[in-house]
C-alpha cells in the first residue's frame, strides 16, 4: 500500500447558496482545491452526497460535477453513506490513491439543502435510519437522537445544561472561521433558554443545516515530495458500521460503528487517543459529540461531557474539538460535512488556521459518522514537517 | 428604471381603514404549541370576527373612504379588491362589494391576485384608469384573512384588515400621486395550490432574495427617479410581515424608527397581507400635514412590490374626520384565547 498525501484543499463558505446549484457549489470547491495543488486535471473525482436524488431530484452528480469543473472523461462517482457520505469519498479516494490505481485524486462533498421546506428537508434527513423499524414510525433524526440524548442522562445522571459546552465551544471557534454559517458566539443563557425541538434537544443542541461543499486532493506522498508540493500524510483512514436501527445496537449508548474505525485507525496509524492533538468530531447534535468521544476512546463511558464541561476541548485545552465550529456552528451540509473536516483539519496541519490555528499540532483525528451512528469514518492526519 | 406617471395628475380623494375588533396575543400561540415567548415576531394579531369576510371588510373600509371623499359612489368606474381571501374561487369579490356601496353598475369590478401586494397593484389599475381620463374616480381595495396553518411560523402573523383608497383628480385630492413604480420576478418564496387551504413558504428565502430583494429595489429607484433620499421625506410605510422586516427595510433605505412609526402596525394587529400597506397608509394620512411626502411600499410574494410617493395636500383636514381613524380601529380590541380563535375561524374539525 503507498503512502498518501493531502496536496491540496478547497472550500466554499456553509450557508444559504440559494443561487447556486449542486454543480456550481460542487466545482467551487474542486477547481479551488486543485489551484490549491497546482494540479489541472486528476485522474478520479469522488463525490459525496447524501440528498441531492431526494432534494434536488439529481443522482449521478460525480458526472455533473465532473464535466461541469472541466473534467470530462475523468472517472467520477458519488459516494452514499448518509451524512458520512463526505468521510466515505475520502475514504474512497485514499483507497485509489494507496491501492496504486491513480495518482492523483480529489475527493469532494457537496449538499444542498435549504431550497426545499423544512419538512421535505427533515423527511429526507429521516431515510438514513432505518426506513422499516424507524421511519415507519415517524422518527425524525431529532426524535432518535433524543432518545440517545435522554437516555444517556437518565444512565449518567447528566442534566440537559451539561452539553452546554460544546455548543459554545463550537461557535467561539466558528466566530473567527470565514467558511463558518454561525460566525457568532453564544452564551450560557442562551443554551439554557434555547427553543426546544425534542426534548431534551434544544435548537442550540443541533448542527446547522445548510449548503456547501469542499474538496480535497489526495496523491502518493513520493509525488508530494517530489513535486515539491505542501503535504499532509494521511496515516489511517478507516470505516466501522453498526445497525442502522438503534434498537439492533448491543449497547444502545455506545458507537460500535465509530469504536471499531476509531481502533482501525489508531492500529494502522500507530498511534492512541493520547496522541491526537485535535479531533474534528462529528457534532451534528451534543448528545453525538459526548458518545464520539467516548468511541473514541478520548473518554470513559459516561464521561464525554466532562470533556466540555472541564474545558478539555477547547481550542488551548489537551483535545481541541470543532476548531473551525464543527457542524454545530461551521454548519453541517451533511453529505459534504466529512470533507469539511478533513480539509480543515489538513488547514490546521498546515499550520493555516488563522485565529483557529491549534498551537503545535502534529497529528489531527476526523470522524465522520453516518445515522445515528450505523458508519463511521475515521482518518488521522500527520503535518510531514 | 423610471417612474410611472400617469398622463394627468392624480391623488387620493377618499380613504378608509377596517381592522377586526379581535385580536390573539402571540404568546398565547406560543403556550399552545409549547414554543417558548422569547423571538415572537409581533404581540398580537387581528382576527376576523365569525361573520367577517374579505366582502364584508371591504365594504366597511369602501364605506369610510366614501365618507371622506364625498363623492356620488355611483359614479365611480372601478372598483378592484385585492385579496389572498377572496370567499369566492369563481364569483367577483370586488362586486359585492361595488353593489353594496352603491357604485356602479357602470363600473369595473374584478378581483386581483398577487400575494399581499394585490392591494397595491389594484391601485396602480385605478391610478392608470383615471390618470388616462377613461373615468374620474376608481376605488381600489387591499382587504385580506390570511391563512396560516395551525402549528406554522405563519399563524403567529396572519392577520385581518385593510385600507380602500379612492383615486381621482389631483385638484379633489387630499394627497396627490408624485409618481410610483413596481418590480416583480419570479421568485417562488410563497405560494399557495387551488384548493390548497394554507399556503406553503420557503422559510428563509422569503427574507433576504424575496421581502428585502423587491422592496428595496423598487422603493430606492422610485426615490432614484424622483431626486429624493430619506430625508426628503417624511413617512414610510413598507409591507410588514412581521415587526422585523419593515424596520430593517427602513433602516437599510436610511428612514429612522420614527418615519415609519405611524404606519407600523403589524406588532399590534400582524399581518394584514394585501391590506398591509393599504391600512397602514391609511393610518400616516391619519396624522399626516399638508405638505409632508409618505412613500408607501408593498411586497407581494412571488414577488414584487409596488412604490408609491404621496404628497399630502391641504384638504386631508377637511376628510380626516368624516370617518373612523385607523387607531380607533386598533384601539377597539377584543382578546380571543386560542379555542376561540379557532372557533371565529372555522378550523375546528374532529377526527
Amino acid at each position: 500500500m503507498r503512502d498518501v498525501s493531502i496536496i491540496g484543499v478547497g472550500l466554499t463558505p456553509v450557508g444559504e447558496h440559494w443561487e447556486k446549484p449542486l454543480r456550481i457549489l460542487g466545482s467551487e470547491a474542486v477547481l479551488a482545491a486543485l489551484a490549491d495543488a497546482g494540479i489541472e486535471m486528476p485522474e478520479a473525482l469522488y463525490v459525496g452526497n447524501m440528498l441531492s436524488g431526494q432534494l434536488s431530484h439529481q443522482e449521478n452528480v460525480g458526472a455533473l460535477i465532473a464535466d461541469h469543473a472541466g473534467m470530462r472523461g475523468i472517472e467520477a462517482l458519488k459516494v452514499e453513506a448518509a451524512c458520512g457520505s463526505g468521510g466515505a469519498a475520502v475514504r474512497l479516494g485514499y483507497m485509489a490513491v494507496a491501492g496504486g490505481l491513480c495518482d492523483v485524486v480529489v475527493a469532494c462533498g457537496v449538499e444542498k439543502m435549504t431550497d426545499g421546506t423544512t419538512s421535505v428537508v427533515t423527511s429526507a434527513l429521516a431515510s438514513a435510519a432505518d426506513a422499516v423499524f424507524e421511519g415507519e414510525h415517524g422518527l425524525s433524526f431529532v426524535a432518535l437522537n433524543a432518545l440517545l440524548m435522554r437516555r444517556y442522562m437518565h444512565e449518567y445522571g447528566y442534566k440537559r445544561d451539561d452539553f452546554a459546552e460544546f455548543p459554545i465551544n463550537a461557535h467561539r471557534n466558528a466566530a473567527t472561521c470565514d467558511h463558518a454559517m454561525f460566525q457568532r458566539e453564544i452564551s450560557r443563557g442562551a443554551f439554557e433558554r434555547a427553543k426546544m425541538i425534542a426534548e431534551p434537544i434544544s435548537l442550540l443542541d443541533s448542527s446547522g443545516i445548510g449548503d456547501g461543499a469542499a474538496a480535497v486532493v489526495l496523491a502518493p506522498t513520493d509525488y508530494a515530495l517530489r513535486h515539491g508540493l505542501q503535504a499532509v500524510r494521511v496515516l489511517a483512514s478507516s470505516v466501522g458500521t453498526d445497525s442502522v436501527a438503534i434498537h439492533d445496537r448491543h449497547a444502545l449508548l455506545r458507537l460500535e460503528a465509530a469504536r471499531i474505525s476509531a481502533q482501525k485507525a489508531y492500529a494502522q496509524a500507530s498511534v492512541g487517543p493520547e496522541d491526537i492533538d485535535f479531533f474534528e468530531l462529528h457534532d451534528a447534535f451534543t448528545i453525538m459529540a459526548a458518545l464520539s468521544l467516548e468511541a473514541s476512546g478520548f473518554a470513559a463511558q459516561g464521561q464525554g461531557p466532562r470533556l466540555a464541561m472541564e474545558g478539555t476541548i477547547r481550542r488551548e485545552g489537551r483535545l481541541p474539538v470543532c476548531t473551525m465550529g464543527g457542524l454545530k456552528a461551521r454548519g453541517h451540509p451533511v453529505g459534504a460535512t466529512g470533507v469539511y473536516q478533513v480539509a480543515e483539519a489538513t488547514m490546521q496541519l498546515r499550520a493555516a488556521a488563522g485565529e483557529n490555528q491549534v498551537k503545535g499540532a502534529r497529528l489531527g483525528m476526523t470522524q465522520n459518522i453516518g445515522g445515528s451512528g450505523a458508519i463511521a469514518i475515521t482518518h488521522i492526519l500527520e503535518r510531514l514537517v | 428604471m423610471t417612474a410611472m406617471r400617469p398622463d394627468r395628475p392624480v391623488g387620493i380623494v377618499g380613504y378608509g381603514a377596517y381592522v377586526p375588533r379581535y385580536r390573539l396575543k402571540a404568546a398565547e400561540i406560543s403556550r399552545i404549541w409549547e414554543l417558548g415567548d422569547t423571538h415572537l415576531p409581533i404581540q398580537s394579531k387581528s382576527v376576523p370576527g365569525p361573520d367577517e369576510d374579505t366582502v364584508t371588510m371591504s365594504v366597511e373600509a369602501g364605506r369610510n373612504a366614501l365618507a371622506r371623499a364625498d363623492i356620488d359612489p355611483a359614479g365611480i368606474r372601478a372598483l378592484w379588491v385585492g385579496s389572498e381571501s377572496h370567499p369566492y374561487a369563481v364569483k367577483p369579490t370586488s362586486v359585492i362589494v361595488a353593489e353594496a356601496l352603491g357604485v356602479g353598475p357602470s363600473t369595473l369590478a374584478a378581483d386581483w391576485q398577487f400575494a399581499c401586494k394585490a392591494g397595491t397593484e389594484a391601485l396602480q389599475a385605478a391610478i392608470a384608469l383615471v390618470g388616462s381620463g377613461m373615468g374620474q374616480h376608481a376605488m381600489a381595495i387591499g382587504m385580506d384573512t390570511a391563512q396560516g396553518r395551525p402549528g406554522d411560523a405563519l399563524e403567529y402573523t396572519a392577520a385581518a384588515g385593510g385600507g380602500a383608497l379612492i383615486i381621482g383628480p389631483a385638484d379633489e385630492a387630499a394627497a396627490t400621486l408624485e409618481a410610483s413604480l413596481s418590480y416583480a420576478s419570479d421568485t417562488p418564496d410563497f405560494w399557495r395550490r387551488p384548493m390548497q387551504h394554507y399556503p406553503q413558504h420557503a422559510g428563509r428565502f422569503t427574507g433576504r432574495p424575496a421581502y428585502f430583494k423587491h422592496v428595496l429595489a423598487a422603493g430606492r429607484a422610485l426615490m432614484d427617479d424622483l431626486g429624493l433620499t430619506a430625508a426628503d421625506i417624511d413617512w414610510a410605510v413598507f409591507h410588514q410581515p412581521n415587526a422585523r422586516f419593515p424596520q430593517r427595510a427602513a433602516r437599510e433605505m436610511g428612514f429612522s424608527s420614527e418615519q415609519i412609526a405611524p404606519g407600523l402596525l403589524s406588532p399590534a394587529i400582524g399581518n394584514t397581507y394585501a391590506g398591509a400597506t393599504m391600512v397602514g397608509l391609511c393610518a400616516v394620512l391619519d396624522v399626516a400635514q399638508p405638505g409632508e411626502r409618505i412613500l408607501q411600499v408593498s411586497f407581494g410574494s412571488g414577488a414584487g412590490s409596488d412604490a408609491f410617493l404621496w404628497r399630502v395636500g391641504e384638504r386631508i383636514d377637511a376628510v380626516r374626520d368624516a370617518a373612523p381613524l385607523t387607531s380607533d380601529y386598533l384601539a377597539r380590541t377584543c382578546y380571543l384565547d386560542y379555542g376561540a380563535y379557532v372557533r371565529y375561524r372555522n378550523e375546528l374539525i374532529m377526527h
